[in-house]
């Protein structure tokens, strides 16, 4: 009989069974082997002990039938012998048979035999097919010698009785015992598993509450004994304003719990700093995060998440700006607000976009918005409005006609729209010149700007991309320095709160200088270039690029006309403020704190290099430097860093175009019903890539891009982020072990 | 309707997020989140505001053209006014 260790959840039932059945277990294994030996030995041993009783012997048994009824028969008679019987493992029998002959020449009888069943080995609990020996000898010493030879060996030995009487007795009595044994197990078994299965339904409740005592002995562990050695004494931060509420909770735990002693909780000073708690409801956690993923606030540092809820999804709606696309973002959000109190909702989809749904609702949103300005929908332009220019008075107009007398001379002027209309001439015209432009100098044609967003006419042209580049590169730009100027402007609540006021003169206004007399002149020469100058001057129009860089170079073009009147003079007075702004902003504080600590202390010994006052100095001094380095050469970079919402833009609207003409059009091509059958799979594959290269792809690129413009451009302007996060203690949900 | 330029539509723009952002603050209702309400309708107004009228002025006065294929132009000579 074998007893395997039966799957129970902790494999804990062989230490159950051993606790509750180890001595009738291993006891049951060792009357085991014993009654095979008795078994096997039985008749082997009568017929050495009996030896005229060798034909009584069953079938069953044919080993030592030989050896044992012809030597029994002349030992019996001959000398007194005894026996040694026991098991063996089966790996060691070859070495304990050499052993034994070796020990003992002659002078012994050796048998083994296979055991029928393998039994389990109590000691290390594998199944193994012993192997029964039984040994035959005479003589005490060499009784000894097999003995301790059997000992080294590891076997179990066993009493074996001389007469065939008391051993059939033994067997009896060891069978019985056996059974009894078996019962006694198989009750056990029985009970362990009524036992498991009450335990299997309570464990979950037990599990957590084992939790929540290891989180709370964990921060039990973190509080110190005071001098009595009786109370425990936590430190803990805790906001001004829940002050009354904590103690309220203490004096309800102590009553709750029925001690004598009240807890109480006293405010003591401390110079530590404190750590950040920015209050977040369900709708704000997504942006607070997305700031605190970059660096959580210093304590009572202006918090830029609030501008963020609308300046992240503005940023990402430029570089994303289709109607259809945001549409689809829009509503999949929608679904996943409207259902955030379903358990099923938030088993099926993605934490993080679940986590993220009113970041993405916001972000469809804008991108609806600013599809409608770049008139583009999934592609397409929308004529909402009738577009500006008009391609039939182009149509009537002189140059896009063979006429034999020329009207007047051939550079096009403005001619009012009486000319006779000469159809036929026009056709055969337009038959030789694949593309023609429509000349906004011509009365007519170009009738005024667009109400709402970029003319439909556009998304037609072939040379949309010359007019689409110039408008998203400045548009880049403008919004790139007043996103900029803006992150300045929130440093002065940071200057007021901390009671730095010498900062706004000495930092903020220096700053503002530099960036407006350089970056925000550039914004007001866009502005001014696209109200003044117009299609007649087209060709003399200025280059507002060269104008910036001569600007900084001191230095003239000849070719480049100026933009207005007393240009260079205004740059020159511009560029010699924003230079004088800048030893201000390097030297301003430093200065001036190093004077009030002078001030203040003015009876301190003569000033050595190894003073505190003169490391102090040293250190403000170089802070200073480097932040007004990174801020100069910041303003640089980081206002071309902001063109990339035009490259991404531009990038989104040429995937769109691709996929329109190259996927969506051939659906297009059949007319017939046939036709209208093809169009169902062509659109399944256009659906799928929009969703996956247009939606996924680009929105992800876009996110990033918009993420990386507030975390650097937008915030290493006044944030700096070196706080650490409040975490009061709470029973957190534990998703996993 | 007539085109009128640039007057119509940047009257009805400065008026639409001008009550956005400069009315609509006022009637929100006290409370918690009233801070981030009132914030996030200003930048709201002036960041849509601005762009907007960065796209408007852009095409006050444009340098060039379009230029079109000769199959557009057939087609719009007579579908569009």
């Amino acid at each position: 009989m074998s007893y395997r260790g039966m799957a129970w959840p902790w494999g804990s039932w062989e230490s159950c069974g051993r606790r509750l059945g180890d001595g009738p277990w291993s006891n049951k294994v060792a009357m085991g082997q014993e009654s095979w030996v008795r078994l096997g030995g039985g008749p082997w041993g009568s017929g050495v002990a009996m030896g005229h009783r060798c034909g009584r012997r069953s079938g069953e048994e044919p080993w030592g039938r030989g050896l044992a009824m012809g030597q029994g028969q002349e030992w019996n008679r001959a000398r007194p012998h005894s026996f040694v019987a026991g098991v063996i493992h089966p790996w060691r029998v070859s070495a304990f048979e050499r052993l034994l002959w070796r020990a003992c020449r002659g002078y012994l009888v050796a048998s083994f035999v296979e055991m029928p069943e393998p039994m389990e080995d109590p000691a290390t609990g594998e199944t193994i097919t012993w192997v029964i020996f039984l040994i035959s000898y005479w003589g005490e010493q060499i009784g000894q010698k097999i003995r301790k030879i059997s000992d080294c060996f590891h076997c179990q030995v066993y009493p074996y009785p001389e007469s065939e009487a008391s051993r059939e007795e033994t067997m009896n009595g060891l069978h019985s015992q056996i059974q009894d044994l078996s019962l006694v197990l198989e009750e056990t078994e029985q009970y362990l598993a009524q036992v498991l299965d009450k335990v299997a339904v309570a464990l979950p409740t037990w599990r957590v509450q084992v939790q929540k005592m290891k989180a709370i002995y964990l921060v039990l562990n973190q509080c110190s004994f005071d001098v009595t050695q009786k109370c425990l004494i936590a430190e803990v931060w805790c906001p001004v304003r829940d002050l009354t509420q904590v103690q309220d909770a203490l004096r309800q735990g102590s009553y709750k719990s029925g001690s004598s002693v009240e807890c109480f909780v006293q405010r003591i000073p401390t110079s530590e700093s404190p750590p950040t708690l920015i209050r977040t409801n369900k709708f704000t956690a997504g942006f607070q995060s997305i700031v605190d993923a970059y660096g959580v606030a210093s304590y009572q540092e202006v918090n830029p998440a609030p501008y963020a809820i609308i300046t992240f999804p503005f940023i990402f709606a430029i570089m994303f700006g289709d109607v259809g696309h945001g549409l689809l973002m829009f509503l999949f959000a929608l679904w996943m607000v409207v259902y955030e109190n379903s358990p099923s909702l938030r088993q099926a989809s993605n934490e993080t976009f679940f986590e993220g749904r009113y970041l993405i609702l916001l972000m469809g949103a804008f991108s609806i918005y600013t599809g409608f300005i770049y008139n583009e929908c999934f592609s397409k332009a929308t004529v909402i409005f009738p577009s500006a220019w008009s391609v039939a008075t182009m149509a009537n107009h002189s140059s896009w006609r063979w006429d034999p007398q020329p009207l007047c001379d051939p550079l096009p002027r403005s001619l009012p729209g009486l000319t006779p209309p000469c159809s036929a001439h026009s056709s055969a015209y337009l038959a030789t010149h694949p593309t023609l432009t429509l000349d906004p100098n011509v009365t007519g044609v170009f009738r005024g700007p667009y109400p709402f967003g970029i003319d439909p006419i556009w998304s037609l042209a072939t040379n949309h991309l010359n007019f689409l580049n110039s408008f998203k590169m400045k548009m880049s730009v403008v919004l790139g320095i007043v996103h900029m100027g803006f992150g300045v402007l929130l440093g002065v609540f940071n200057h007021v709160h901390f009671q730095q006021r010498h900062r706004l003169v000495l930092e903020f206004l220096p700053e503002m200088v530099f960036l407006l007399a350089l970056f925000g002149y550039l914004v007001f020469l866009i502005f001014y270039k696209w109200i003044t100058f117009s299609a007649a001057d087209s060709l003399v129009a200025p280059s507002i690029l060269i104008h910036f860089i001569d600007m900084f170079l001191f230095t003239s073009n000849a070719g480049n006309l100026p933009l207005y009147r007393g240009q260079v003079a205004v740059q020159t007075v511009l560029v010699v403020l924003a230079l004088a702004s800048v030893p201000v902003l390097l030297l301003g504080t430093p200065l001036y704190l190093c004077c009030r600590r002078r001030g203040r202390a003015p009876r301190r010994c003569p000033l050595s290099p190894l003073s505190p006052q003169h490391l102090d100095f040293a250190e403000i001094f170089m802070h200073q430097a480097i932040h007004t380095i990174e801020y100069c050469l910041g303003c640089v970079s980081n206002t071309a860093s902001y063109l990339r919402l035009w490259a991404l833009s531009l990038a989104h609207a040429q995937l769109s175009e691709v996929l329109w003409t190259m996927v969506m059009r051939n659906g297009f091509v059949g007319l017939s019903y046939v036709g209208g059958v093809v169009l169902v799979p062509v659109f399944a594959a256009f659906a799928v890539l929009t969703v996956a290269i247009l939606l996924v792809m680009e929105g992800l690129s876009a996110f990033l891009h918009a993420l990386r413009l507030h975390w650097v451009e937008f915030q290493n302007k006044f944030y700096v982020g070196a706080g650490y996060k409040l975490c009061p203690f709470a029973f957190a949900v534990d998703t996993g072990e | 309707m007539a085109y009128g330029g640039l007057t119509v539509p940047i009257i009805v723009m400065s008026v639409f997020w001008g009550l956005v952002g400069g009315v609509l603050p006022w009637l929100v209702p006290k409370g918690p989140n009233r801070g981030v309400i009132n914030t996030m309708l200003v930048t709201c107004a002036v960041c849509c505001y601005l762009f907007w009228l960065i796209a408007i002025l852009a095409q006050l006065n444009p340098l060039f053209g379009p230029q079109l294929s000769n199959e557009t132009i057939w087609y719009l000579k007579y579908d569009w006014p």
